[in-house]
Parts: structure tokens; sequence; C-alpha cells
């Protein structure tokens, strides 16, 4: 795994294994905030920066918990370091944008429990990444994360268009569409790399 | 300070709450990612399920006993360090006990600490109610947990590879679904079950609303 090209880590985190689409992580906020574009795309945004803080921190912690031998600890250390840099995110949204603090709501702290965050960290730590890989992954899974979660405001801005039976209104029919769309996010596949 | 705990009494209705009323998959679509992610196979299914209520238990009961010692400021991130220290262990435990099952499952047996299903139990429910009725609470959201892993978990299996916890259910004939347990199977089949249980809630409203109005006609 140490030999993959930066640009390769990049786009197989973006688009090939898609985190929402294809490793199922981070549905929650998927199928939360994916009412409205505007929302999804400033969700998308904190969780680039989010990832990108938690992952370089997460490869210093993971060299330092190997350097001691007391790797046991390393999923305390990791979801310690998350809450606190989605902490550091929140404290600052709410001095300088207060309008998109309002707009994302309770979906900003739980940033904490999203599991792509906490997977990317986890991921880079398996895959043995040095430190420009896990950049490029940790970015090429949030521009996946944002992309997948725009897509879908998307798509659901138009379903309020359309009429759907009375029994699939909500989340089934929800679930139907991001079925969809995993579907074409398969086509990727034969672009390279697979591996989940 | 605060207000006085009011206390549930243990019930059946603890346990059945959980498996029904308030299915943490079904009904409250929480911890959906292990949901559809570890469902290709119903032995992966239950392995996750079980790790789950494992750790649901064992993280609900200490939040419940340490609840009075606890300050209000720190008690998510000290809910989640509990849940994480119980998710280190079900981790060794599952290497240790079968590596196949370990490889299969990946990180996401170390992902149950962000399963929200957990952290909503601890913060909703363990953190104001009595150890027992936590335990009974925390069993029936469990089981229920698992029951919905397995509907998902066999479904999947059945329809993608014509088996059911690896055992070969059709003729060489059955030309397997294969797409049931590649990624988009996850969500079909999710959707597919969401849709079953909205039918039957409202075929059952409509019946109890029939039900109605023929005794206010017989008046």
């Amino acid at each position: 795994m140490a030999g993959e090209s930066l640009g390769f880590i990049f786009l197989n985190a973006a688009v090939i294994n898609n985190f929402v689409l294809a490793l199922f992580l981070g549905i929650c906020p998927f199928l939360g905030v994916s009412a409205k574009r505007a929302t999804a795309w400033n969700m998308g945004l904190a969780v680039i920066f989010v990832m990108l803080v938690s992952s370089v921190s997460a490869w210093g912690i993971n060299w330092l918990l190997t350097r001691f031998e007391i790797e046991f600890l390393r999923l305390i250390c990791y979801i310690a370091v998350i809450a606190s840099a989605v902490q550091l995110v929140e404290m600052m949204m709410k001095k300088f944008s207060p309008a998109l603090f309002r707009a994302l709501g309770i979906f900003l702290p739980l940033i904490t429990t999203n599991c792509a965050i906490l997977g990317v960290a986890l991921f880079q730590t398996f895959r043995e990444y040095s430190f420009l890989q896990c950049l490029a992954f940790s970015l090429g899974a949030g521009v996946g994360f944002t992309l997948a979660l725009t897509l879908m405001a998307g798509l659901r801005e138009r379903l309020e268009l359309s009429r759907v039976p009375d029994v699939s209104q909500g989340a089934a029919m929800t679930l139907m569409l991001a079925g969809l769309l995993s579907l074409a996010f398969m086509g990727f596949a034969g672009l390279g790399g697979q591996h989940a | 300070m605060s207000l006085p705990e009011r206390h549930e009494a243990v019930t059946a209705d603890t346990f059945l709450r959980g498996l029904w009323q308030e299915n943490p998959v079904f009904v409250m679509l929480l911890g959906m990612c292990p949901v559809l992610a570890v469902t290709n196979s119903a032995i992966n299914a239950l392995a996750m399920g079980l790790a789950t209520t494992f750790v649901l238990l064992c993280s609900s009961s200490l939040v419940s006993l340490l609840r009075k010692m606890i300050p209000k400021q720190v008690r998510i991130a000290t809910y989640i360090i509990i849940i994480a220290t119980f998710v280190t262990m079900v981790d060794y435990a599952i290497q240790a006990i079968s590596l196949d099952l370990y490889n299969a499952l990946g990180a996401f047996i170390q992902l149950i600490v962000v399963n929200c299903m957990i952290l909503g139990r601890a913060e909703a429910y363990a953190s104001k109610q009595r150890l027992g009725a936590t335990l009974v609470n925390g069993l029936g959201m469990g089981t229920g947990f698992t029951i919905a892993l397995l509907c998902l978990g066999s479904v999947r299996e059945i329809l993608g590879a014509g088996s059911l916890f690896g055992v070969q259910l059709f003729s060489d004939n059955f030309q397997p679904w294969v797409v049931m347990i590649l990624p988009p199977g996850g969500f079909f089949v999710l959707g597919a079950w969401l849709l079953v249980f909205a039918w039957y809630r409202q075929r059952r409203e409509r019946r109890l609303l029939e039900q109605e109005g023929v005794t206010t006609d017989g008046r």
C-alpha cells in the first residue's frame, strides 16, 4: 500500500471507493442534511476541514503510540482528537458565520459521531499511509463526501416536485434514491483499484 | 439543582419497546452505517449485532452506575470514552476468537464507537434510570438491532449469493443477484424493508379508522 501515488489515493477515496456510497460511512448526515443544496454544501465543507485536522492529528498520534507501544489506546485517542476538532470548528463557525452555524444546527456537534471521520483515521492507519498520503486520502474522502451530499440534495430537491406514492414517502424513498446513486457510482470502479 | 429522577418501573414493555415500537433501525433510523455496510451476509450481520449489543449493555450499565458522579458539562466526552473502552475490548476479543470474521468486518468493529444508537441510549436513557431498567431496555434495543441486521443480512445473502449462513439454498441453476451484496443492494433492501413497515402501519391505521367509523355508525 505504501507505493500508491497521491493522485490515485485522492481519486480512489473521492469517487472509486466513495465514503458514503461505496463504504457506507457517514450515512446519518447523508440522510439528515441532504434536504437543501446550500446546507449540504456547507456541511460538506465543514466535514472536509474536520477530516483534514483529525487526519493529521491521527497520523501524529499513531506515530507516538507506536513509539511507546501502546496501540490499544488508539481508538480512545482518535475519538478524543476528533471531538476537540469538531469543537474547534464549531467555535470558529459561531464567530465567523453565525447564519451557517444556525443552519447546520444539531448536525454540527454530530460530526463527532460521523463515522466517515473516524473511518478516515482508522483506514489510514490500517493502510500505513505516509504523511502526504494521509493528506491526499483525507482530502479525497472529504471531497467525495461533499460530492455525494450535494448530488443527493439536488436529487431530493427535484423529488419534492414529483408525485410519490404515499407509502414510500420519507426515508424509504430517500434510501431508494441513494441506492440508484450508489449504482451509478459503481461505474467508477472501472477506473482502478478495488479494495474496501 | 437538577430535577428529581423519575425512575421507570421495569415491565415487559421496557424490553419490547426496542423490538418494535422504537426499533433503532426501522423506526428511529439510528446507527445506519454498520446496518448497511456489514449486512452482505447473515453471519456478518449476526456477529455485528451481538458485538453492538454487548457494547450497548456494558456501556449503558456503567453510565447508569456512574450517573450521579459524571459532571453534566463533560458527560458526552465521558460516555464516548466509556464506549470506546468496551469497543476496544470487543475488537481484541473478536480478533482472538475468529480472525476470518475480524477481517470480514474490518474497521466496522472499531466504528461501533460512533454508532449513534449507543450514545443515544447513554444520553437519553441510561443517564436517568436505575441499573435494572437500563439493562432490560438495553437488551431490548440490542435485540431489536440484531434482528434488524439479520433481516437485512439474510435477504441480501439469499438474493445475492443464493445461500443463508453459508449454506447453499438453491440448485446450480440459480443466477445470483450479485448487486444485492454490493453497496447499492444495501440501500435497496433497507428501503424495501422500510416500505413494508410503512405499508403495514398505514393499513393498520386505516383499519382502526374503519372500525371507529363502524362503531359511530352503529350508534
